[in-house]
């Protein structure tokens, strides 16, 4: 029991953050509620599945700087393709486009592989292809989102034979967040491959000679990374209606929320429930100062501050981890 | 005598291997019959590292073969070394320090239930599946990194100086292990500095010296005396200068005074003085802490124990710059670690001028000129490639990295072993401005991992074992086998 | 010529390194000509005017650039500290005069380099990580300074709308602040010890730390100075642009890293230098001419600029690299 304490206390700690904001919000706002669950949840989830996506290549010992801008390509390819388009092709266009975020990550793993640039310059170099290249597809937002996919995450969960008054407090897009998480990551966690994953970012040395292929292992650590870009920018254009070009400021989000979450920067520690709690945390502060009626500009300033605190304080408890 | 019709596990013949301009290995050869447990030695540099990388597939060689069970292998990684049936155990833990023991045995497909027994075995008995590899203790990881490889029932088992890091019980349960392995068919490559253990477990030694194998001999009572003179060579002094060495007289108060120091697990326990005008060798095989004993004294690392007197006063480092403040200058015996490598030989000279805050401002190019052509000219550095340093010859380099210390002037001067890998004539000038710098006052610390040099270039030298001081010899007494045999803790004399 | 064994690549990489500037020339020379070929007599004295009036911002922000990435750094908040130091001055200037204004706004744009290298120096954050967070919250800070000043008008220096767009004898006027400048960075980077110590923390940190470097004197008084480097230009390219926008010098951002990596500065460090970021800077303004012409859309802009910045990087770790 100890143990499982020592080994888990920052995501426990996280989760009694995450409890006492929720309070403090129903303290605030005393009608927080059904609703306010809701919008959180999908306010939230194009950041979760960012975080997500960035705490799967931090762990690997890389960092995609161009995650943003892969959602945003993601985002436009869905909407534009979605336009008018039925049921059935539109579930196509969505298999398609989580290829097209697969492929993109790849992409960038093998940049990164081949030409021995390091992970920050290749990503960097890339954030700007893909943005170009979102920008190419659709000049401006537009597009639209097929019907069903937008009830997937709009709501509360209604189940047959239960009371909704039960099952509405449960969003469904946290439900959708944690579909898409059991689906990819936790196949990946239990096999070799998410052993891999945690064996190159810890010490690629030790790895390859422990028979790892560091650069295969490496390109599908960023894959994976694609596929989880190509479903926040579905989650984009799912909430919102439509194809987003520009960028959102989802990468420094996701890079304060990993970090904070607990996965250290330089790769081998950490898991992806720390980072999700830790988005959630970081939104509920932006809700509460919003709720507050603080000038939105200022909780801006706020949630920025917090993010490069977040991520100072990481760099110094990474200096320190090294020397001791 | 193999009998002919025998196979041998192993037989690697004629293997060669360079890096650049190094040659590492010119022709190395290693034979190893089943149920054998033969030592590999070698002084340092004599290539042993790099065949062991070659032998377990991290490396490839350019010429010669490596065959296993009569088969050419051409092993390109660690994992297809593993399946032909050669398992290492390398200095360095191959366990991934942030995945628990169970995870790393997924990792490197090994089965549960031997290693389990190996590790009750070997005397680890309350490890437990989930405990992260991180947290372990060295000695730890190394036993689980035996039992790993035990576990994979290997034909030929590789340990690369497996009791370095131990304590003496688990020493024991290791030979005992080993020994258990030949008994049972299997064989044993064994890399070790220490006598003892060669002579309780080994049954052949075949030894290296620059990158060839100069022979294999077998184990018997009295046969350390004929390794150390393989090791050395025939010719003992192929370096035919007359030893520079003056007696100097050692001024009352020492330049340096070390009392008991000791940092991280390999340095313990180091004493000594160091004089002004004196050049003190130290002798070490590798890791016996003499790595961390230099960076302690450049202000690169914290030491855990003792005290460092400058002058009398006691001083202690927090970086570099302070030790340079104090007097204390280091060259590292990695070039690459010391040098600008894109940026021209000035720059490198003139790094330390620079370094101070109040240096930020213009910089004087009448006083940078002469202290550094001064530099150049003192150790007669070929500019003709000054543009950038990285095209240098690695002599050349070496002397860069002397002369930003000679240009920004000498107290006390952190030799780490200069010579490595320079020719003769590099060699010689090295010497003769050591001893010229020490006449002028300065007082020198001379690690060197070519023994003949001690004669060459020190008054006396500091023998540490283990990360103390075990031999204190004069220079008149400084032969190799002298200092070989007290470098593998052969004589212990009590440290002066 | 004589003959050796040296492989060509490793020569021409050689001959790079040791003259960087001949071939960035004959790159510029080569698509002043296809600019040329494409669209006859469009170099004139008034294009070549304008063309290095549009220039002058641009190398000035790829300064911040070129002496961050000398230490194998970034800053991305440049485009950023330059947008705020343009809007302070415009929007200050009618409530406590020119002079006050412009101190205050240099003085912004400084804070903002003085938390880079805070968080670079001090907190070990990668600066590219630390500058872009840095951006954020000083974008925040500025739409939220907007809303108290937007009712009290703009007003936009003089000097600067001089500076900015003036010309006498045909050369912009910009370049009276220009030529100095670029003389005292080019200087400096060579002949004062702070410039030796930014090439030498990029080669080798390490080896510089042995020396007895401190190294976060060096990253927070660098940082620093970029921030200031950042503000100057952001007052000049609003003499330039003269309407102060929230958004002013942001598209900047990516083609100042653009110019001083292709003028040769390397991302990893130690090597390169400003003269090399000017021309950077003339190659990236003809390429965008050339662009323009072609009607090529925003997109496919950035997208060549991250392919230049890729491939030149990878180049460059080809022709250096020799194990």
């Amino acid at each position: 029991m100890t143990r499982f304490l020592a080994n888990n206390g920052w995501t426990l700690g996280l989760a009694g953050l995450l409890a006492m904001l929720l309070v403090a919000t129903k303290m605030i706002q005393p009608e927080f509620g059904v609703s306010g669950l809701d919008s959180l949840g999908r306010a939230s989830l194009p950041f979760a599945l960012a975080t997500l996506g960035m705490a799967v290549v931090v762990i690997a010992g890389g960092i995609d700087l161009s995650f943003a801008s892969m959602m945003a390509v993601c985002s436009v390819t869905a909407a534009l393709l979605m336009e008018g388009a039925s049921d059935g092709t539109s579930a196509l266009v969505v298999l398609a486009v989580l290829a097209l975020g697969a492929a993109m990550g790849a992409i960038n793993g093998t940049l990164i592989v081949v030409t021995r640039v390091p992970d920050i310059v290749v990503t960097l170099a890339m954030l700007f292809v893909w943005q170009g290249t979102a920008l190419l597809i659709l000049n401006a937002p537009g597009g639209a989102a097929a019907p069903w996919l937008r009830s997937l995450i709009v709501g509360g969960v209604a189940l047959p034979g239960v009371s909704p008054a039960l099952t509405e407090w449960l969003p469904k897009s946290l439900v959708f967040l944690l579909a898409c998480l059991c689906a990819i990551w936790l196949p990946i966690r239990r096999s070799k491959l998410g052993l891999m994953f945690y064996a190159i970012g810890s010490d690629a040395s030790a790895a390859f000679r422990s028979g790892v292929p560091v650069g295969r292992t490496k390109i599908a650590a960023y894959a994976v990374t694609g596929l989880f870009a190509a479903l926040g920018g579905l989650s984009v254009t799912m909430s919102t209606g439509i194809g987003e070009p520009i960028p959102g400021p989802y990468l420094l989000a996701a890079v304060a929320a990993v970090v904070l979450g607990g996965v250290v920067l330089g790769g081998g520690r950490g898991g992806l429930l720390g980072p999700i709690l830790a988005v959630f945390v970081l939104r509920l502060v932006r809700m509460d100062l919003t709720l507050m009626s603080v000038d939105p500009n200022v909780t801006t300033i706020v949630e920025g501050s917090i993010m490069v605190v977040v991520v100072m304080l990481g760099g110094v408890l990474a200096t320190r981890g090294r020397r001791t | 005598m193999i009998e002919p019709q025998e196979t041998p596990v192993l037989d690697a013949k004629g293997v060669s291997k360079s890096f650049g301009a190094v040659l590492a290995l010119r022709d190395a050869s290693l034979r190893v019959r089943k149920g054998e447990i033969v030592a590999l030695m070698g002084a340092n540099g004599a290539g042993k590292s790099t065949f062991v990388k070659i032998l377990t597939g991290v490396l490839r060689p350019d010429t010669g073969h490596v065959r296993i069970k009569g088969r050419d292998s051409q092993v390109g990684s660690p994992a297809e070394a593993r399946r032909s049936g050669v398992v290492p155990v390398y200095q360095e833990p191959s366990l991934i320090p942030d995945l628990d023991v169970a995870d790393n045995l997924r990792l490197g497909n090994t089965r549960a239930e031997p290693f389990r027994h190996w590790v009750a075995e070997l005397g680890i008995p309350d490890l437990r599946m989930d405990d992260m590899i991180g947290r372990l203790p060295l000695a730890t990881l190394r036993i689980l990194d035996l039992a790993r490889a035990l576990a994979a029932e290997p034909d030929v088992l590789l340990l690369d100086e497996m009791t370095a890091a131990l304590p003496t019980d688990l020493v024991e349960r290791v030979l005992r292990v080993i020994r258990q392995q030949a008994d049972a068919g299997r064989s044993v490559i064994y890399i070790s500095h220490r006598f003892t253990e060669i002579a309780a477990l080994c049954d052949n030694a075949t030894v290296l010296r620059d990158g060839v194998t100069v022979g294999s001999v077998p184990i018997a009572p009295g046969i350390e005396e004929r390794i150390v003179e393989m090791m050395l060579g025939a010719d003992l002094s192929h370096t035919n200068a007359a030893p520079l060495s003056v007696k100097s007289r050692p001024s009352d108060l020492p330049r340096l005074r070390l009392r008991g120091i000791g940092a991280g697990p390999r340095l313990t326990d180091v004493s000594f003085d160091l004089h002004k005008g004196e050049v003190l060798g130290v002798v070490a095989l590798e890791g016996q802490g003499q790595d961390e004993l230099f960076d302690v004294l450049a202000g690169n690392l914290r030491a855990t124990a003792g005290t460092v007197e400058i002058d009398g006063r006691p001083a202690s480092f927090r970086h570099p710059a302070d030790a340079i403040v104090a007097g204390l200058t280091f060259v590292p015996g990695n070039r690459s670690q010391a040098l600008l490598m894109p940026r021209s030989v000035r720059e490198n000279i003139a790094l330390p001028l620079v370094a101070e805050l109040r240096k930020w401002g213009i910089i004087s190019k009448r006083d940078e000129d002469a202290r550094v052509s001064a530099a150049i000219e003192r150790l007669q550095i070929d500019t003709r490639a000054q543009g950038e340093v990285r095209r240098l010859s690695g002599g050349n380099q070496q002397k860069v990295t002397i002369a930003r210390w000679v240009a920004k002037g000498v107290q006390t001067l952190l030799l780490f072993d200069p010579t490595r890998g320079i020719d003769i004539r590099t060699k010689r000038q090295i010497y003769t401005l050591v001893r010229d710098l020490a006449n002028k006052g300065a007082a020198v610390l001379f690690y060197t991992s070519e023994l003949a040099e001690v004669r060459l270039a020190c008054d006396r030298a500091v023998v540490i074992f283990n990360g103390r001081v075990v031999a204190m010899v004069e220079a008149a007494d400084a032969d190799e086998p002298t200092l070989l045999r007290a470098a593998y803790g052969l004589t212990e004399k009590a440290p002066v | 010529m004589t003959v050796t064994d040296t492989p060509p690549r490793a020569r021409i990489g050689r001959f790079m390194a040791a003259n960087p500037l001949v071939p960035l020339i004959l790159l510029l020379i080569a698509l002043l000509g296809l600019l040329e070929a494409m669209n006859p007599g469009i170099i004139n004295r008034l294009w070549l005017a304008n063309a290095i009036k549009i220039a002058i911002p641009l190398a000035m922000l790829a300064a911040c650039q070129t002496l961050t990435m000398l230490t194998g750094g970034i800053d991305l908040s440049a485009g950023t500290a330059a947008t705020i130091a343009a809007y302070v001055t415009a929007t200050l200037s009618p409530l406590i005069g020119v002079p006050a204004a412009v101190a205050v706004a240099v003085a912004c744009a400084a804070l903002i380099g003085l938390v880079n290298g805070f968080g670079v120096a001090i907190c070990r954050v990668h600066p590219l990580i630390m500058t872009l967070g840095t951006g954020l919250i000083a974008t925040g800070c500025l739409l939220v300074y907007q809303r108290f000043v937007i009712s009290t008008g703009t007003h936009i220096p003089d000097f600067l709308v001089w500076l900015g767009t003036g010309r006498t004898v045909g050369l912009p006027n910009g370049l009276v602040l220009f030529i100095p400048f670029a003389v005292l960075l080019i200087w400096g980077q060579r002949r004062t010890g702070f410039g030796r110590l930014l090439y030498a923390l990029g080669s080798n940190e390490n080896a510089a730390r042995l020396s007895g470097v401190r190294g976060w004197q060096v990253y927070l008084s660098l940082y620093s100075l970029s921030g200031i480097i950042a503000g100057i230009t952001g007052l000049l390219y609003l003499g330039l642009v003269k309407t102060p926008s929230l958004s002013l010098a942001l598209p900047l951002d990516l083609p100042s890293v653009a110019a001083a990596v292709v003028g040769g500065t390397s991302i990893f460090g130690g090597r390169g230098g400003y003269a090399g970021t000017i021309v950077g800077a003339l190659i990236l303004t003809v390429l965008t001419t050339m662009l323009t012409l072609l009607h090529m859309p925003e997109g496919a802009r950035r997208i060549l600029f991250g392919l230049i910045i890729l491939a030149v990087t990878a180049l460059y770790i080809r022709l250096t690299d020799r194990t």
